[in-house]
């Protein structure tokens, strides 16, 4: 697309606007921004991955610190956990998203989960993971209601069930949260490549729904939420705070062992950890490459079977196992949340009761303060790190269409790069910048290092949308003498409202969730909600918690709320969206 | 410049008040109080305890209303994350207005700062309180985990490990390590301990450790190598290899922390949870943590028993702040309070019978639960270990069962 307006960008000189104006910088600007603390953070983790960190005495390079994780207990075990849960979870979400909307698209049900799904999305993952900890635990709320009527004791069994040893339950929490993320962004990608009318030709041509979606659709669809579901894999690979809760511990996964390395009082264990950052690198590098190999096969073995001709059935049947399926991925991720709400305001909840046996709005009391505080942190730091995030993005994609030079384009996917690189390569490096530069604790920094994540996310959300906007409508704006100032403000602002608010709501959710940048970055001195959660979940008061998981659910679903709602209200714009049509 | 003046003036006064004790430490700490006031001191402590967060909120309004002092609670999940950002610090060369100014802090982590010269002082013979602590009778307020403090941490606590169980599944306790293993056949999947390097998991092995060892002597000492490493913890294993498969989850899951196996215990998944304040159980029960038939256990040879400490960073911003906490802390009245099981159940740091009239008032003024072991019935405190023992043994442990 920013080929197809490139014509559009060469002509403007000529016309009086300067292909290059302010707006040229920001690409630039946004990724310096974002290259150098990644950079500079990688630089102070590769050093002491070879040995060289002077502040502890490691003077000279060496290969100690490789042979050290090598040969630290359970390093096998840690590996295959964590290329386990996450492959097993990315390729079920994957999977189950595809599938769902494959089967369900012309179901009443698709729609309903699919409003059911924003919820989850907004929730931070450590949310979700507190939740269906509690849900699944022998003695937790399923063998709660099932206790003692069908199990027959009064004491919970003892089962592996959480932690379980292969790392089951985490895939499973991390399909519950990626599943709505890559729901959203294939339904935004499903209007861009005008699904609905691949569909109608399909179906007119006898295919069944699920064939008709599986030939037409997903050819077109997957490339655009490729980056997404690799983003998903890099995170499922990598993530942190989830498997600190549903994870097995004795090992843990790769990048739960780093961070003890990282937190471990022995500062030598720094060595090992900084090893393990970059292995942790080079592991999501591998997966995703490993993924690319898999898309190759897939698509030289789907081509044969679409040319095939076969029809596929009414898939009735299909269209309900998925709903079902989905259903169940729904239920799992909100029930957590519920749950962890009628905790909140618990007193007394000891199995097998599946009620709790003494209510008390005390907890509530006594967090007031000190919610209300890391509440008003939170909000704050998420609306000018999920705004800068779209201002930035906006401006990067304006600027690629008018220059619409391709190097800008290829460079942009550095902005991705905070998704792909684990958080933990690069965070302690990250921070000692911050404190040269005297910027540690400071609100500025700690909106900066979220922007470092809302930022790819905002333009996830956004880019495609705005990519694949039709371009003969901005091309009728410009022969009518409208300037490109004017065509940005009047025509595509207005046409992408709701992705702009989405993608401001997706980011805003992102910030919100953000544990080890604020607490790296913010060195203590910024309390958030989630830094808040984490710090107390040590103390594993579930009332406690269940006050701030609420918390933590309900304030990007706040935003979300109105993301959704607003552009139905502000109609003025309603004019210029019907023109598209 | 003017409060580098000061600085000096008060390091070069403390200097002198360490030197001479009694003599002129009033005036120096005159000279702290005045710089203090004003002053805002970040002190990052482990907030995984609601009742303690508590108690430092009511620091905090006490510091404000005596001496001006405004006191942060910066709530640390690990207070390694906090060793971890003094050390940035240091990377970064921040060799003043550092984003800590108090930690609360013992054992490997104080011995991982002061081994890398993170911290401020000797500040503790300055303090005009710590003549109140018990020294004689409470060596571990000078001796943390066999490394000298060196005034460079000031006591606050005392822990002593014990178990909690539930008497209405367990009335019964067993009274050695060895009986424990009858004890755990006997009743499979019903105990456990939390994973180390897990303080309290690392405490129970010490607690194992210290009981089976063929000479405990040597534990006071650091390793001194391999054979000898062997030698003294031999037992231990044989111990763990017939223990583990009785436990929860039969010894292939260890919960996550002490709070963690809390949970469990509440949960009716084990029937023991370990815990190093025995005021906690009482507590817990206040709290509606436990279920009112949690009691307190110890051995009646001993377990062991350590202090917990406050310390300022080399580079604190409010080094006189954080002193004027840490003489507060060690207060009669706020030792008192600490030790309430109603607040926190913190055991004093303080010789209480040396305190005056309404001092000792104070302590003889504080309730009892049904949970609660008199001083007597808690039984002899067990010494730590070297720091070294500890962290070879956690190491062996994750090479044996973490895999």
């Amino acid at each position: 697309m920013a080929e197809a307006l490139q014509p559009l960008g060469r002509d403007a000189p000529k016309a009086g606007f300067p292909a290059r104006g302010l707006l040229g910088w920001v690409p630039a600007l946004t990724l310096a921004t974002f290259l150098l603390p990644i950079c500079v953070g990688l630089l102070g983790t590769w050093l002491p991955a070879f040995g060289y960190l002077p502040a502890i005495g490691g003077a000279a390079f060496s290969l100690e610190p490789w042979r050290a994780l090598f040969a630290s207990p359970g390093f096998e075990r840690m590996l295959a956990l964590t290329i386990t849960s996450g492959f097993l979870s990315t390729a079920i979400a994957f999977c189950l998203t595809i599938w769902f909307v494959a089967a369900c698209h012309e179901t009443r049900l698709f729609a309903a989960l699919r409003r059911l799904m924003t919820p989850l999305l907004a929730v931070p993952h450590v949310a979700v993971a507190i939740g269906l900890a509690f849900l699944l635990a022998p003695s937790g709320f399923f063998f709660r209601l099932a206790a003692p009527w069908l199990t027959g004791s009064e004491i919970p069994p003892d089962l592996a069930i959480l932690p379980d040893p292969y790392g089951l339950a985490l895939a499973l929490g991390l399909v519950v949260k990626e599943v709505p993320f890559l729901l959203l962004i294939t339904i935004g990608a499903l209007d861009q490549v005008g699904a609905k009318q691949r569909l109608a030709t399909a179906r007119g041509l006898g295919y069944g729904p699920i064939a008709a979606w599986m030939k037409t659709v997903l050819p077109a669809v997957y490339p655009q939420i490729r980056l997404p579901v690799y983003a998903v894999l890099a995170y499922a690979l990598s993530v942190v705070d989830m498997a600190m809760v549903l994870g097995p511990g004795t090992p843990p996964t790769l990048a739960v062992q780093i961070l003890r390395w990282f937190n471990d009082p022995d500062l030598s264990m720094r060595f090992a950890a900084s090893a393990g950052a970059c292995l942790q690198l080079g592991l999501v590098v591998l997966g995703i490459a490993l993924w690319h190999g898999f898309e190759c096969i897939a698509i030289h073995q789907a081509r044969a079977a679409s040319f095939a001709g076969r029809r596929g059935g009414s898939g009735k049947v299909q269209a309900r196992a998925a709903g079902l399926a989905m259903a169940v991925v729904v239920a799992l991720g909100l029930g957590g949340i519920a749950v962890m709400a009628v905790w909140s305001v618990a007193r007394r909840w000891r199995f097998p009761d599946a009620w709790p046996s003494a209510w008390s709005l005390e907890t509530w009391s006594r967090h007031l303060d000190g919610v209300a505080i890391s509440g008003w942190t939170t909000l704050g730091l998420g609306l000018a790190a999920a705004g800068l995030a779209v201002a930035l993005t906006l401006g990067c994609l304006e600027s690629e269409q008018r220059v619409g030079r391709r190097p800008t384009h290829r460079a942009l996917w550095l902005l991705y790069l905070p998704l792909l690189v684990p958080q933990i390569a690069f965070l302690f490096g990250a921070q000692v910048l911050a404190f040269r530069l005297g910027w540690a604790g400071t609100w500025a920094a700690v909106v900066w290092s979220h922007l470092l994540f809302t930022l790819p996310y905002a333009f996830l959300a956004l880019a495609d949308p705005y990519r694949a906007l039709d371009e003969r409508l901005l091309r009728t704006a410009r022969c009518l003498g409208a300037s490109p100032a004017r065509v940005f403000w009047r025509i595509k602002l207005p046409l992408l409202l709701r992705p702009v608010l989405i993608s401001f709501a997706v980011a805003f959710s992102v910030s919100v969730a953000q544990y080890l940048p604020t607490l790296f970055i913010g060195a203590g001195r910024v309390a958030t909600l989630t830094t808040e959660a984490v710090a107390l979940s040590s103390g594993a008061d579930r009332r406690v918690l269940g006050v701030y998981t609420f918390l933590q659910a309900a304030l990007p679903l706040a935003i979300f709320a109105l993301a959704i709602g607003l552009p139905g209200r502000l109609r003025p714009f309603g004019p210029a969206r019907e023109a598209g049509k | 410049m003017m409060k580098r003046v000061i600085n000096v003036c008060a390091a070069a006064a403390l200097a002198l008040a360490a030197q001479t004790p009694g003599a002129g430490a009033g005036t120096a700490w005159e000279g702290v109080l005045a710089e203090a006031k004003g002053q805002t001191v970040y002190w990052n402590a482990w907030a995984g305890d609601e009742r303690i967060n508590a108690y430092i909120a009511w620091v905090g309004e006490e510091m404000r209303r005596r001496h001006g002092v405004e006191v942060v609670h910066v709530k640390v999940a690990d207070t390694a994350e906090v060793v971890t950002r003094v050390l940035a610090e240091k990377v970064a060369g921040t060799a003043e207005g550092g984003s800590v100014d108090l930690v609360w802090i013992n054992g490997e982590n104080f011995a991982a700062m002061r081994d890398n010269g993170l911290l401020f002082g000797p500040f503790v013979e300055g303090l005009p309180n710590f003549a109140l602590v018990d020294v004689e009778g409470k060596p571990s307020t000078t001796v943390d985990f066999t490394i000298p403090t060196e005034g460079l941490e000031a006591p606050w606590g005392m822990a002593k490990f014990n178990f909690i169980h539930d008497s209405a599944r367990a009335p019964e306790m067993p009274a050695t390590m060895a009986a424990l293993v009858d004890w755990t056949a006997a009743r499979p999947g019903r105990f456990a301990y939390p994973a180390p390097p897990d303080f309290l998991g690392s405490t129970f092995l010490k607690q194992a450790l210290v009981e089976l060892t063929p000479d405990p002597g040597k534990l006071q000492q650091p390793v001194t190598g391999d054979p000898a490493f062997e030698t003294a913890t031999a037992p231990l294993w044989a111990y763990l290899d017939a223990l583990h498969p009785h436990l929860w989850r039969g010894g292939q899951a260890f919960p996550a922390s002490g709070p963690a196996q809390r949970q469990l215990l509440d949960d009716g998944e084990v029937d023991v949870t370990l815990s190093f304040y025995p005021s906690e159980a009482a507590s817990f029960i206040a709290n509606g943590l436990l279920p009112d038939s949690a009691r307190v256990h110890v051995f009646a040879s001993g377990t062991i028993g350590n202090t917990h400490f406050v310390a300022i960073p080399f580079n604190a911003s409010a080094k006189a702040g954080a002193q004027a906490v840490a003489n507060f802390l060690i207060s009669p009245e706020a030792q008192a309070r600490k030790q309430n099981i109603e607040i926190w159940g913190d055991d004093t740091v303080l010789a209480v019978e040396r305190l005056d009239e309404p001092g000792r008032a104070l302590f003889a003024a504080l309730p009892r639960g049904p949970a609660t072991l008199s001083p007597e019935e808690l039984g002899p405190t067990l010494l730590e270990p070297h720091p070294s023992w500890m962290t070879r043994i956690e190491a062996e442990w994750l090479r044996r069962y973490s895999r």
